[in-house]
């Protein structure tokens, strides 16, 4: 595969496995939520979890804050076994998806609690309140009760009362998903901002993919209590394993086809749902006449109302069936006389494009070679 | 707009408030009166005589209702008392201890008390603390204590139902939270749970308080020489004929009663809103 040049990535400290969670099983009366996952998480990585409901991602989460035991397996964080300790002696801490703030204690209080519990000195309490508070930008509130805050407040509240005890690792449970989106935005990158001021292993759980492409170093998978793969979200997005990696990460277009030349540079697929060949410019281990799917992104697709020019990964010719107009974007449906819908993705650079294809015009789509993704499953 | 909802309105502007009237006057009227007339200046019971509080002296005065009384305060407030702590934890572990398997039996079996009738539950309480006697000595002898006891059984059942109502409202999460913090089992029910649930422990004291102080069958049942509660005095009196006493007697427990429910009510409320 060729990668781009030089991706800008965020790496972690270093790549030593910080948390270790090897053969972990869980079953739920017969079910089994978390399927046999292992996983090695770095020091000072953010690793977002990512799946549906019931994929078993928020067992696996709070197997980790130790809510849970594995029915067999082991979980080990910098290097102890953890896997039997009960919740209050693990060095991790967890920022619920509801905040779970105490609602009859004070913001202060709230975030002093875990600290007290470790019988802390009164004035080192103090002072760390006081930093965490600091840090989140409510110092001001400090002695206001959980119902007088707005929700970007108490999710703030509860982020500091999780990072007032230095955890090893914070542990976040769909940290933005009770925010509206635009706060959500902004809170991302203060969660990103305070991550790399602390140093902190942070692990995500979210459904919400834009959330964990924005927040994670890596992100796993999670389908059926399995981890179906785990990559930095570029690699994820790019070069998607399978079709459900390639579907539940943003949106895709997939074409069924054969593969009818294997070269070690390249690959040429006949495709009936496109009606032509489709090369991609990787070589891959296959047979001939062997099914493969093509994954094309959206954003990939050109637009055109001439045939396309030049080599390309494929092009077909079809008839606008639908445009949904959102401002920076405009997302096109178009119906190949195969009955498949391709879906094209067009940034609106001019106020007014007069000349954009329209609605039961016929139009070329085509894509470059490098844009496609041959899939085997 | 449609003649539906023209007739609703209609209905809801004549139909419903008369039948809200009539339903009030029912309940309320005769209380009112009896109000009225333990004010009554005349010794008769049901003839009007001009106005005097006569009666409230009277029963300032009247060694026997206020000996009832006192008894009557005492009883409601231990068997609230004990009826709160033991339906506290009997509501958290039906809300709390997972999904054991006789649960919803447990949790029927606890809440039983409530649709019991007084009968039973007074006969089937005298035969245990008759046989008791017989076997362990105690209680020698019927009075406060057996009352207290008996009244505890049913303000325990009202305490659990409220509790396990307001915990199921409660996220776990809280709980797990204080847990991860670092606080093991007794420290999170003392420091999370136990605060959670006290608007609901106070609205099941008062409930329980005047529940007990309600209650005639069950008293009646349990109860020895010497500890009269004051609805068994009210009804042995009433049974000689209505005094203006009686009414001046039960206005006050009105009052009372009135009292003790409305804080209950805005306990809840407050609850809820938490």
């Amino acid at each position: 595969m060729t990668a781009p040049a030089s991706p800008p990535t965020r790496a972690p400290k270093s790549d030593r496995a910080f948390i270790r969670i090897a053969d972990v099983v869980k079953t739920f009366d017969g079910f089994r939520a978390v399927d046999n996952i292992s996983l090695d998480v770095a020091e000072g990585e953010i690793f977002c979890l990512l799946g549906g409901s019931g994929s078993g991602k928020s067992t696996l989460l709070r197997m980790l804050a130790g809510f849970e035991t594995p029915d067999s397996g082991r979980i080990e964080i910098d290097g102890q076994d953890m896997t039997s300790v009960p919740p209050w002696d693990r060095p991790v801490n967890m920022m619920f998806q509801s905040y779970a703030l105490f609602p009859h204690m004070s913001v202060a209080r709230n975030v002093a609690y875990g600290l007290k519990q470790d019988r802390l000195p009164k004035s080192e309490i103090e002072a760390q309140v006081k930093r965490m508070l600091e840090l989140v930008k409510l110092d001001t509130l400090a002695h206001r009760k959980p119902h007088q805050l707005s929700g970007g407040q108490r999710q703030r509240v509860a982020l500091a009362r999780a990072l007032a005890k230095k955890p090893k690792a914070l542990l976040l449970d769909e940290p933005l998903s009770a925010l509206d989106k635009k706060l959500r935005e902004e809170t991302q990158f203060e969660l990103m901002d305070i991550q790399d001021t602390l140093g902190t292993t942070f692990i995500v759980v979210t459904h919400d993919q834009e959330e964990a492409m924005t927040l994670g170093t890596r992100i796993g998978v999670m389908d059926q209590g399995r981890l179906v793969q785990v990559d930095a979200p570029r690699d994820l997005y790019e070069y998607p394993k399978n079709r459900f990696i390639a579907d539940f990460v943003g949106s895709v277009n997939i074409f069924e086809g054969q593969v009818t030349e294997d070269e070690s540079d390249h690959l040429r697929v006949g495709s009936q749902a496109l009606g032509g060949e489709i090369y991609i410019d990787h070589g891959m281990s296959c047979q001939l006449g062997q099914t493969v799917w093509v994954a094309v992104r959206p954003e990939k697709m050109r637009l055109r109302r001439e045939a396309p020019e030049g080599p390309v990964g494929g092009a077909a010719q079809g008839v606008v069936e639908d445009i949904a107009y959102m401002g920076g974007l405009s997302h096109y449906r178009v119906v190949l006389p195969s009955g498949q819908r391709v879906r094209a993705t067009l940034a609106n650079r001019d106020r007014h494009d007069a000349d954009a294809p329209t609605w039961e015009e016929t139009v070329w789509i085509s894509w470059p070679p490098a844009a496609g993704v041959a899939l085997l499953s | 707009m449609s003649d539906a909802r023209m007739s609703g309105r209609g209905l809801s502007r004549f139909a419903l408030p008369m039948a809200a009237a009539f339903g009030f006057a029912v309940l309320y009227v005769p209380l009112a009166i009896m109000v009225i007339y333990s004010f009554n200046a005349s010794k008769l019971a049901s003839v009007w005589g001009g106005w005097s509080v006569q009666w409230y002296g009277e029963l300032l005065r009247n060694d026997q209702i206020l000996q009832a009384a006192w008894v009557s305060l005492k009883v409601a407030a231990m068997s609230a008392t004990l009826g709160t702590i033991f339906g506290c934890l009997i509501g958290y572990a039906m809300s709390r201890f997972g999904r054991f398997r006789p649960r919803l039996l447990l949790s029927g079996m606890a809440t039983a008390p409530i649709v019991m009738p007084d009968v039973v539950t007074g006969l089937s309480l005298l035969l245990l603390f008759i046989s008791m006697e017989a076997l362990l000595g105690w209680p020698a002898e019927r009075g406060v204590d057996t009352i207290v006891i008996a009244h505890a059984t049913f303000c325990m059942a009202f305490v659990a139902v409220i509790v396990q109502a307001r915990l199921t409202d409660v996220d776990t999460s809280v709980e797990e939270a204080a847990m991860d913090l670092g606080a093991r089992q007794p420290r999170v029910f003392f420091d999370v749970t136990l605060p959670m649930m006290a608007p609901a422990l106070v609205a099941g004291w008062l409930l329980s308080f005047t529940l007990s102080l309600d209650d005639l069958v069950i008293a009646s049942f349990v109860s020895g020489p010497g500890a009269s509660t004051l609805p068994m005095v009210v009804f042995s009196k009433v049974r000689l004929g209505v005094t203006p006493e009686i009414n001046a007697l039960a206005t006050l427990l009105i009052v009372l009663v009135s009292i003790f429910v409305a804080l209950a009510a805005w306990r809840m409320r407050k609850a809820g809103k938490a």
